[in-house]
């Protein structure tokens, strides 16, 4: 039976403002298959949410362990623990991984699947059918590219941009190539699927009240994710169709014998890869915003400036794409190199306002403030080398050097830790069950330690001038220090996450109840019970900021002016006193 | 519905602004097409909802003192569950299967997707979950 949804009757609460029982419409009993088949067929966005998670951290395992096979093959300037052949398939994969199947679909498939719908006050995703074709398609596409490595001749090796003309069928004959461009044609549909899935749950499905600039800055960002998603994925998967008819159907798109052009790929690529860069980062923006406030115990500083601020870096990081190409010799130096260099005054306006936030808080270091704090760090590093690689001077010196390497791995390593940072938040939201806080802090110190120790090294050899993606450099022997040095970093980068491993099974065995709210929370998903019921919501809290659960846990606290900034009258004080 | 439709029609500003700018001072054709194809993707839902929101005026969910009780009435439909995407989901992956493998993974795929379209077709009229 599909589930009509029927007007919500009124009540009354017993702790503080009325509440109004929802529990008719939104609460019915899960009806259905049970076992595997429940999986199978699962519309609800919690599952799917929780499959795209498990899925995302599985390959991100698999690409992290390729990725420790690459430092050890160059922790000796000579070394054959790979064959030249099987190192290009590895870094291939590492990124391809990395990129494509593990950082977006854990945001905007896993994160934002299961928290947007709550954080709301929706039932489910506004069209859970499709939402649930997204999940196969990103779980085909991941088993069709892993296929790669069981097929003759090996998984794509052209380097995770497939540039032309090197993913030619001259250049790299073979199925996995093939398979390469088929995977990442499915996930761009998951991805695509997704896109527009989210952007009618939070243009059509927000609880009555919650006006847009109402919402967490969580949904705000994958709202804006979303849009990029929707200009960005259709491109990519036009390019790889035309690169796979170029494969196989003999068109001449991007080789110059038939008139074609391989600048093109690069374009078209570029034109995808580079709000791509902001589609895996964005949602990241949005966990850490949503964890600075709750434990500095404030409202977040510049609500407004917050959605404006990733308003511009999504509409500028569309007009960049061209600043990975700056030595092709045939792109625009000035326009790109210009609205390159201007992301980083939105990116400069968030920064502000998550140290506004964290201003005379009072911060409560618990594991996913600390991770956020560690991504605050490692991605100032990470933008600051990427303002410099927007000036084309530089860009010409360092371009394809491990000082790019390491720019765009501090970066995602910063995506990481926010990633990790939102786990052990919501993972209490999504289990009922703690993290322990602990294993998790003994996780954030390696995590963080093994990032700067891996990568700051690969700075300075990249200023040296090692360049990407080479196996072996014999003739340079006087690298080998820096890369020992980050070779150790990575494995204990490696080791961090064997402490999430261990955290989890812990909560598996010894499990610690978390109760609705346990870290008294501002948003709506904390309203509900742990984990939440089929379709969410059994009660709606009035929604009077853009912090309901936390108005309604605390009707004496002074409350926040209708526009969701704090009354100029309150003071800061009387804010931050109310715990 | 109005600021939904004013950040879509950002969007296609913006993109209009900038395909211009793009143009004028390189003249290449991919990047200038690209552009303004990110301006249409903003301006043809953007209109729409504007249109809408003159026609239908402020939701509760667009009104800052809208009480719960605002929203009462047929929110939407959820299918419970349904096997049709996975179905349609194993049917996109033999076919794209077919291009890399060999041309006789089409036929599982065609009959993975016609079966799935028509379930899931049929499942909506009926209203129900299969």
């Amino acid at each position: 039976m599909t589930d009509v949804i029927t007007p919500p009757l009124g009540g009354t609460g017993i702790l503080g403002p009325p509440v109004v029982e929802v529990a008719e419409y939104y609460g019915h009993e899960e009806h259905g298959p049970t076992g595997l088949l429940r999986w199978l067929t699962s519309t609800d966005h919690k599952v799917i949410g929780k499959s795209y998670l498990i899925t995302s951290v599985i390959l991100m395992l698999i690409g992290g362990l390729f990725a420790l096979v690459i430092r050890l093959q160059l922790a000796s300037p000579n070394s054959s623990l790979v064959s030249f052949a099987q190192y290009n398939e590895l870094f291939t994969m590492h990124g391809t991984l990395m990129i494509f199947l593990f950082v977006g679909p854990f945001a905007f498939g896993g994160l934002a699947n299961y928290i947007v719908p709550l954080q709301v006050g929706a039932p489910d995703m506004a069209f859970p059918r499709l939402n649930a074709l997204s999940y196969w398609l990103y779980l085909t596409g991941s088993m069709t590219m892993m296929m790669g490595f069981l097929v003759a001749g090996g998984a794509a090796s052209f380097g995770w941009v497939g540039y032309a003309p090197l993913s030619n069928a001259t250049n790299s004959p073979g199925l996995g190539g093939d398979l390469w461009i088929m995977a990442l044609i499915l996930t761009g549909f998951s991805a695509i699927f997704t896109g527009v899935n989210l952007v009618g749950t939070i243009f059509y499905l927000r609880a009555p009240g919650l006006t847009m600039f109402r919402m967490p800055i969580f949904t705000w960002n994958m709202l804006v994710t979303a849009i990029l998603i929707l200009i960005a994925f259709p491109v990519l998967t036009a390019a790889l169709v035309m690169l796979f008819c170029d494969r196989h159907f003999g068109t001449h798109i991007y080789s110059v014998q038939g008139g074609g052009s391989p600048v093109l790929w690069q374009n078209l690529f570029w034109f995808f890869g580079h709000p791509e860069v902001y589609i895996l980062a964005l949602p990241f923006f949005g966990i850490v915003t949503e964890i600075i406030p709750v434990f500095s115990r404030k409202p977040v500083f510049g609500y407004k400036g917050m959605v404006f601020a990733t308003l511009s870096i999504a509409a500028l990081s569309t007009g960049v794409w061209a600043h990975h190409m700056f030595t092709t010799g045939v792109v625009l130096l000035p326009f790109f190199s210009l609205l390159s260099l201007l992301i980083s005054v939105p990116t400069g306006i968030k920064f502000f306002n998550w140290i506004g936030t964290m201003w005379r808080g009072q911060i409560h270091y618990s594991t996913a403030m600390l991770m956020a704090i560690g991504f605050l760090i490692t991605f100032l590093f990470g933008g600051i080398t990427g303002v410099m690689l927007a000036s084309p001077p530089i860009d010409f010196f360092t371009h394809d050097t491990y000082f790019v390497v390491a720019h765009f791995h501090s970066v995602v390593m910063a995506l990481v830790m926010a990633a990790m940072a939102g786990i052990y938040y919501w993972y209490p939201k999504m289990t009922g069950r703690m993290l322990r806080e602990d294993l998790g802090k003994v996780q954030f110190w390696l995590l963080f330690v093994g990032t700067q120790v891996c990568f700051m090294p690969q700075y300075l050899v990249g200023l040296h001038g090692m360049p990407r993606r080479i196996a072996q450099y014999t003739t340079v022997p006087s690298w080998q220090t820096l890369n020992d040095v980050s070779t150790v970093g990575a494995f204990i980068i490696g080791a961090s996450f064997l402490v999430l491993v261990i955290n989890a099974f812990q909560s598996w065995r010894k499990p610690v109840l978390a109760g609705d709210n346990p870290w008294d929370a501002h948003t709506l998903e904390w309203f509900t019970t742990s984990p939440p019921p089929h379709h969410n919501y059994s009660h709606l809290p009035p929604i009077r900021s853009e912090r309901p659960t936390w108005d309604y846990h605390h009707p004496d606290a002074p409350a926040l002016h209708p526009h969701g900034e704090a009354h100029p009258s309150d003071g800061a004080e009387k804010v931050l006193g109310s715990s | 519905m109005k600021i939904e439709a004013l950040v879509l029609l950002g969007v296609a500003v913006f993109f209009g602004i900038v395909g211009a700018v793009y143009w004028f001072t390189s003249y290449e054709d991919g990047g200038t097409m690209m552009l303004v194809g990110t301006c249409l993707l903003g301006l043809l839902p953007g209109s729409y909802y504007l249109w809408w929101h003159r026609r239908m005026g402020d939701r509760p969910e667009d009104r800052s003192d809208a009480t719960v009780e605002d929203g009462a009435g047929q929110v939407a439909t959820f299918p419970n569950s349904s096997i049709w995407p996975f179905v349609l989901g194993m049917g996109a992956f033999s076919l794209v299967l077919a291009f890399a493998f060999g041309i006789w993974f089409f036929f599982p795929a065609l009959a993975l997707m016609i079966t799935a379209l028509i379930g899931v077709t049929a499942e909506s009229r009926r209203g129900g979950h299969v």
